[in-house]
């Protein structure tokens, strides 16, 4: 995966808001990642505590409020989640379905000391 | 001292975004019609390639952007040799194109003088997804020997397509591959998603999607 240029561009994206906003340290980072943007979040974790460093972010949390998958059936209107892997509608069998949440990928807020 | 929330609510790749939409542009200023080609390894993505310009060739000028990790110019030769311009991008073993990359690609070409553009990511169902690169189109090219639960296992990168190919379908008679339980997972993640089963081997199938590109280069012209 590309952990690291994911990371380089979280950590650009929340210090230009916080120099913005004024900040002298940023103690959180708030990110919405949905199921189906295959991100590890481990992996982003290890990266960001090396390119942090010495950098308004040094020693901020990483949040990551993971949103699931969800379908909704285009013929009977039935809302299900992505389980294990993909699937006919599970009420009325049809593959007819449109994604409705779990492609977000998006720095939602930061949480500063000014 | 307590912690101020600051609202941001901006997507983690806007700056690739930003940068795909200033290539997108640049494509569209000249009137080149613009492929982002993504793959497995070893799907035939190079083979499709050469096909696509030799079955075209008289009519209409390819440019070609090969992105791979490794600084190797192998494709970019097969490109060349077929007669057509190729850039060759080394990713520094990045596992997919971003838009900056393909930039840089773009400032080697002569775009004023290409009707189409055909960018080869990097062999990969996962990254490349992600890195949107400003094209008109992304196209995957899935090949039968990898098997029939890809778009299960990969539902991102289907998610996101225009036009799926279909190669190596000479090989369906030698391998388990179920077309339905393929297509069901395609249609699943991208309904009516436009379909190309092929085979660079045999050539079958190729006309069809020449009759769509051609007909999508020619459109592109006009607007």
């Amino acid at each position: 995966m590309h952990e690291l240029s994911v990371t380089e561009n979280i950590l650009s994206l929340a210090s230009d808001h916080a120099q913005k906003s004024g900040a002298t340290r940023v103690t959180a980072i708030n990110l919405v990642i949905g199921q189906l943007s295959s991100i590890v979040d481990d992996s982003v974790q290890f990266y960001w505590d090396l390119i942090s460093e010495n950098t308004i972010c040094a020693g901020s949390i990483l949040n990551f409020n993971r949103t699931p998958a969800i379908f909704r059936c285009l013929a009977c209107q039935h809302e299900f989640s992505l389980e294990a892997r993909l699937s006919p509608c599970p009420s009325c069998g049809s593959i007819r379905n449109q994604l409705i949440s779990g492609e977000e990928f998006y720095l939602d807020s930061i949480e500063i000391e000014k | 001292m307590s912690a101020i929330r600051v609202p941001v609510i901006e997507k983690i790749f806007s700056a690739n975004d930003r940068m795909a939409r200033l290539n997108y542009d640049r494509l569209q200023k000249d009137r080149v019609f613009s492929v982002n080609l993504m793959a497995s390894p070893g799907a035939g993505k190079t083979s499709f390639i050469l096909q696509t310009i030799n079955r075209i060739k008289g009519v209409h000028r390819v440019g070609v952007i090969e992105g791979d990790t490794a600084p190797v110019t192998i494709d970019a030769d097969k490109i060349i040799q077929a007669g057509m311009p190729a850039v060759q991008i080394n990713t520094g073993g990045d596992c997919h194109l971003d838009a900056s990359m393909v930039s840089d690609g773009l400032d080697q070409l002569p775009l004023s003088e290409l009707d189409l553009l055909i960018i080869e990511n990097v062999g990969n169902l996962i990254c490349p997804a992600a890195w949107d690169l400003g094209t008109d189109v992304k196209l995957l090219v899935a090949s039968v020997p990898e098997g029939d639960d890809k778009p299960y296992k990969y539902p991102n990168i289907y998610r996101g397509l225009d036009v799926l190919v279909i190669n190596k379908t000479d090989l369906l008679q030698y391998i388990d591959f179920n077309m339905d339980y393929f297509r069901q997972g395609v249609e699943i993640l991208n309904p009516g998603l436009v379909t190309f089963p092929v085979s660079c081997k045999t050539g079958e199938g190729l006309d069809a999607w020449i009759d769509w590109l051609t007909s999508k280069v020619k459109e592109k012209k006009l607007h």
